[in-house]
């Protein structure tokens, strides 16, 4: 059978910062603990890391969108690496971890470290979310062609392709909030989480609409905070401290147009062939699969995945979270179990990471998955942005 | 004002076309394709007689959303933005704000025809509701 490069790499460390609406250290200083974290997590000493991977790598654009890149974290901790990488143009958020498993197959590295930070909490309390854009100034790239029309705001794009989801599938507000409503169950028993107070059906209707279908409920939290993780050879892996987290395949694909609006559908994303390309390269399946983190930068995110992903039928998704049975941490598949980017914080997918390992080593108390959880799949989004992977622990 | 796109040597048609109140989209003469956003390459047949021509200006929205959130101090909500598949170019879809109907009445389906608004040396794109 061939070989993927992917299942000679293993997660061994995890790190998160505090996260918070608004910090009082700076970005870096939340990268470093974060960082800092994760190599003792899975170890390691900081003179064996030889590699740093970041998506997007360094925007010092005063967004917070990405304010620490491989650079800046390098010098922080003077870290001495053979390979390094930060860049946008990857497939999706996970695109870092595609490229420290490049760098590992490569035989650049054997121990990677991974991060993701934002500052977006800081950074809205003195900007509105079109910071970026600023008078008489030109828009060129891909926003350019929505520009005009004051749709700044991930929240207005995503509004286009989640209405076209809702025409399609029929799906009920009353359903749809059943995301928001697990997340922030999961979230009650998470501590850092940022909002843990449960919400019901109720509050889930009279939240603001931001962009029709799109509430407050459905929309991630900006935080101040970092996220790290250490990808590693497995075969450097398996002394460590932690049992390696496999990957098990990945799916890093763009066999589809890769644009805000002329997508081929908008209404499934660019998800479905990432998530074939995934299954292709395992033999596992969606049976085998444990528990879910699923991207949720809003909830539209987490019902696109659970279909792309196989879990249910196209446009299945209303049926498949109905009353939130299916989807809680004693269901079927548990979803977003420390309460994910729309309740614990927006760490970009990269909580979605910390939280999978989290689940695998068993250590993650109240809102512990029961019966030993071995795999996770999980995986990122936004309009052409699709990446996927499945993780198996041992 | 509106925030306006840079004119390059592929957008330029699209965003200026408005002057005379047509809506310019790319095609290829080779193979027909229609390209959006416009390339000065055919993506298909990679063929270099890409011209912009005036279509129609009509078309059925795709998807639609109903902002209410304001984005920018200034910004008056609620609006409608439409992705509107235009007649005449398969596979284009022009994304614009949408006038003169009341935002809470916008269909998936509905029928569009083009309207423009003058911003510097940039005809913005609209749509409004088919007479």
């Amino acid at each position: 059978m061939k070989r993927f490069a992917e299942k000679d790499c293993a997660i061994t460390g995890v790190g998160m910062s505090e996260v918070s609406r608004g910090s009082a250290k700076s970005a870096l200083e939340l990268t470093v603990d974060a960082c800092l974290e994760a190599i003792a997590d899975a170890g390691l000493k900081r003179g064996e890391i030889d590699g740093i991977a970041t998506w997007p790598g360094e925007r010092a654009d005063g967004s917070g969108f990405s304010p620490v890149g491989s650079a800046a974290l390098q010098d922080a901790l003077r870290l001495e690496v053979n390979w390094y990488a930060g860049g946008g143009e990857a497939p999706g958020q996970y695109g870092a971890v595609f490229n420290a498993i490049g760098a590992i197959a490569a035989g650049l590295c054997r121990h990677v470290l991974v991060f993701r930070t934002m500052y977006e909490a800081t950074a809205r309390k003195t900007a509105f979310a079109n910071a970026l854009i600023r008078a008489g100034e030109r828009q060129a790239g891909p926003f350019a062609w929505y520009a005009p029309y004051h749709t700044y705001a991930a929240a207005l794009q995503q509004a286009l392709f989640f209405n076209l989801y809702v025409h399609k599938s029929g799906i009920r507000p009353e359903q749809v909030g059943q995301i928001a409503i697990n997340q922030r169950r999961n979230a009650g028993l998470n501590p850092r989480a940022i909002y843990r107070t449960a919400i019901t059906i109720e509050d889930y209707l009279a939240s603001p609409v931001i962009a029709t279908p799109l509430r407050l409920y459905d929309c991630d939290v900006p935080i101040d905070g970092a996220a790290a993780i250490v990808v590693s050879r497995l075969d450097g892996a398996r002394d460590l401290r932690n049992p390696p987290i496999r990957i098990e395949a990945i799916g890093s694909s763009m066999e589809y147009r890769n644009s805000w609006t002329q997508l081929d559908a908008l209404d499934t994303q660019a998800q479905p062939r990432v998530a074939e390309m995934m299954w292709s390269r395992t033999q596992l399946t969606t049976a085998d699969v444990d528990i879910a983190q699923l991207y949720d930068g809003f909830s539209f995110h987490t019902l696109n995945w659970l279909e792309n992903f196989g879990f249910c039928e196209r446009y299945g998704a209303k049926d498949f979270i109905e009353g939130g049975k299916r989807i809680a941490l004693d269901g079927e598949l548990p979803v977003n179990t420390g309460g994910g980017a729309l309740s614990a914080g927006r760490l970009h997918a990269y909580g979605a990471v910390h939280e999978a390992c989290t689940q695998l080593w068993g250590k993650a108390g109240a809102r512990q998955v029961a019966g030993d959880p071995k795999v996770c799949a999980t995986s990122t989004a936004g309009g052409p942005l699709a990446g996927c992977m499945l993780l198996v622990r041992g | 004002m509106r925030p306006l796109p840079e004119l390059t040597d592929e957008n330029h048609a699209f965003w200026t076309g408005g002057e005379r109140g047509e809506l310019m989209i790319a095609f290829c003469k080779d193979c027909a394709a229609a390209i959006h956003p416009p390339q000065l390459v055919c993506p298909r047949c990679l063929g270099e007689s890409v011209t912009p021509r005036p279509v129609t200006g009509t078309g059925a929205v795709y998807t639609f959303t109903v902002n209410h959130q304001p984005w920018h101090p200034d910004m008056a909500v609620p609006f409608a933005l439409a992705v509107v598949d235009i007649d005449g170019a398969p596979g284009v879809r022009v994304t614009a704000q949408v006038i003169d109907a009341d935002p809470e009445a916008v269909r998936i389906g509905q029928r569009m025809e083009i309207a423009f608004e003058q911003s510097d040396d940039v005809w913005l794109p609209l749509w409004r509701p088919s007479r």
